[in-house]
């Protein structure tokens, strides 16, 4: 029986259509599914406070309010994640435990913290812009609701890499002062985004069965070099400096070469060392366990509100 | 190595509002509609007034996101954040209206940016802390939007036939905002009025805590008075407010607050300029990068 069905789930991911909650699955596509959408999930909501730590002091109105609605629309996109997940069985409380108590990971990019105001800027060009190289083949994942979320996460995503962009363009042509804050701006954050790719091909365990299910569609690496030749026309126009001798354009791969990334750097962070990996999952913690009495008030309240319906 | 199709229709595509989420109200409801000073209308008067409104918006907007990232709920977080964004738009269209009305040069941002703590406008109960600062929590919070924006939405009702046609299309914009602001908060206070007994206490607690603020939000300003037609008075929305309180109230079964007002400063309050020792440090905060910079734009 389970021969059959699973031969049915073959062809239907071979046929690149989509599985669908109610379709029968392997347990360890159902596994794998959980743990990466939940990941994304928190990674949104984890990277809400990297930008949020500049609202208040944003330095016009304007920036104010764009720079609100991308974090609100974080938040979104953490939601239909969740949602997402759930569709598969998991439950967000649970999801969210595990998150606070560390058992599972978000993206480490927001293990770096923001220290000037083009930070946001740069979050929006290079944060965004390799979240939405890695998210796009995901818009074709094999499981239909992952996919659907993915489409309208890419297009917000899409339009907060115009934004920061844009800010970033706006600076630049600002004073020297200005000019300044965003290059020391791309300096911290060039190799961190170009770590959000994951580790070598050759080091990533996860990727060949990923790739069978259609749950990954292009090796790390592939996206990686695909992120850098997006990228270094952008900061040429820019006129800003990437902060890699080695880069240059190598006309025989049709592809730029870069330098080495620092992997040790890398683990270190993915391991709960970066900078700012404690403060960020405090900062979680403390905002879910503050919240706990008015999620019990609301609950309660929706309990008794069912209760008093029956009654009438 | 190819890559999607995909990619092509998320890359190109107008960067209009339609891609945010949520939105983000960018559009100009004030297309059109005539901006000059109505005749027979002291500017300075009408400047002011307009500033009076932005800045109750504007402050209370700033204190909103401050729950970003650490609501109790990510629905929350969501909420508070549209909520912020609205009173952000009022606060920039009233500041415009303001500048301009005012004739010096002045735009929003130096509106908002270089003016300091005494030449705001906004009345006391914006400024303080209500949490999740430790002056506050989600109760005080929730119990200062029922107030402000029950208090705000009866005057904007009234706002939108003023014989400034700009005060009137700001403010009918602003209605519907309002409206919804306050349903969100008085669906909050039955929640925690009747959800735990915890949340009950806190709820009464977090009504005690801002009901001395309540009475200035009523009392006439010399301003408001020398523009009759033009601007609210805003002890005629104090029926209204009542009203909706204690229909909000009996539903939730909570006590009206009896707590006394709080004393002006020298005969002075929010309005006049003479605020609670929150506001400075509000504005250290919101206006030090604007200040340090000058000449940048951004
Ligand atoms: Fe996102
Ligand atoms: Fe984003």
């Amino acid at each position: 029986m389970d021969a059959e069905l699973e031969r049915e789930f073959d062809r239907v991911v071979g046929a690149e259509q989509r599985i669908e909650p109610r379709d029968w699955m392997p347990d360890g596509y159902r596994k794998t599914l959980i743990r990466q959408i939940a990941q994304h999930a928190h990674s949104e909501i984890i990277g809400m406070q990297p930008e949020a730590n500049w609202i208040s002091r944003a330095p016009s109105l304007r920036r104010k309010a764009i720079l609100l609605a991308k974090v609100q629309d974080e938040a979104g996109h953490g939601l239909y994640l969740y949602a997402a997940t759930e569709t598969l069985g998991a439950d967000r409380e649970d999801l969210t435990r595990k998150l606070v108590e560390g058992r599972q990971k978000y993206s480490s990019i927001f293990n770096y913290p923001t220290l000037n105001f083009a930070d946001v800027g740069v979050i929006g060009w290079l944060v965004d812009g390799a979240a939405i190289v890695n998210q796009v083949p995901l818009c074709r994942t094999s499981y239909g609701p992952y996919a659907r979320a993915m489409i309208r996460i890419c297009k917000e995503e899409s339009f907060h890499q115009r934004q920061g962009y844009e800010l970033l363009m706006t600076m630049m042509r600002g004073t020297e002062a200005q000019r300044r804050m965003v290059q020391d701006a791309v300096d911290r954050w060039w190799w961190p985004s170009l770590m959000m790719f994951g580790p070598p091909d050759a080091e990533s365990s996860n990727t060949a069965q990923s790739m069978a299910w259609r749950i990954k569609r292009h090796t790390n690496d592939e996206l990686r070099q695909k992120f850098v030749d997006m990228t270094v026309p952008q900061a040429d126009a820019l006129g800003v400096t990437l902060p890699d001798p080695e880069l240059r354009w190598n006309a025989d791969r049709g592809h730029h070469d870069f330098g080495e990334i620092d992997w040790t750097e890398f683990w270190q962070v993915v391991g709960g060392n970066g900078p700012c990996s404690r403060q960020r999952i405090e900062h979680r913690r403390a905002a879910h366990d503050d919240g706990a009495w008015v999620r019990e008030a609301a609950a309660a309240y929706a309990h008794r509100q069912t209760d008093r319906e029956a009654i009438a | 190595m190819s890559f999607d199709n995909a990619y092509d229709a998320i890359t190109d595509g107008a960067g209009d509002d339609q891609h945010w989420a949520f939105g983000t109200g960018f559009d100009d409801p004030l297309a059109g509609v005539d901006r000059a000073v109505p005749a027979d209308t002291s500017a300075v008067d009408l400047s002011t007034y307009c500033l009076m409104l932005a800045d109750d918006a504007l402050i209370l907007s700033q204190r909103l996101t401050e729950w970003c990232s650490r609501a109790p709920e990510l629905e929350e977080d969501v909420a508070l954040a549209n909520i912020a964004l609205d009173l952000l738009g009022q606060a920039r269209l009233l500041l415009t209206r303001a500048g301009e009305v005012e004739g010096a040069g002045r735009d929003e941002d130096t509106l908002a940016y270089l003016r300091d703590e005494h030449e705001f406008r906004n009345v006391r109960l914006v400024e303080l802390d209500c949490g999740p600062g430790p002056g506050g929590d989600f109760a005080t919070t929730i119990a200062r939007l029922l107030v402000f924006s029950t208090w705000r939405l009866a005057v904007f009702t009234q706002l939108a036939h003023s014989a400034d046609p700009v005060l009137a299309a700001i403010a009918a914009k602003g209605v519907k905002e309002l409206a919804y602001h306050r349903d969100h908060a008085a669906q909050w206070t039955l929640r925690l009025a009747g959800g735990t007994d915890h949340s009950r206490t806190r709820m009464i607690a977090a009504l005690d805590q801002i009901w001395p603020l309540v009475d200035e939000l009523f009392t006439p300003h010399p301003v408001e008075q020398s523009l009759p037609a033009i601007a609210v008075d805003p002890a005629t929305a104090r029926p209204e407010f009542d009203d909706v309180l204690d229909t909000v109230l009996t539903a939730a079964t909570l006590p009206r607050p009896t707590v006394p007002p709080m004393s002006p400063v020298a005969g002075r309050t929010g309005r006049d300029g003479a605020h609670t020792e929150a506001l400075g440090y509000l504005l250290a905060e919101m206006q030090h990068l604007a200040r340090s910079l000058p000449g940048a734009t951004w």
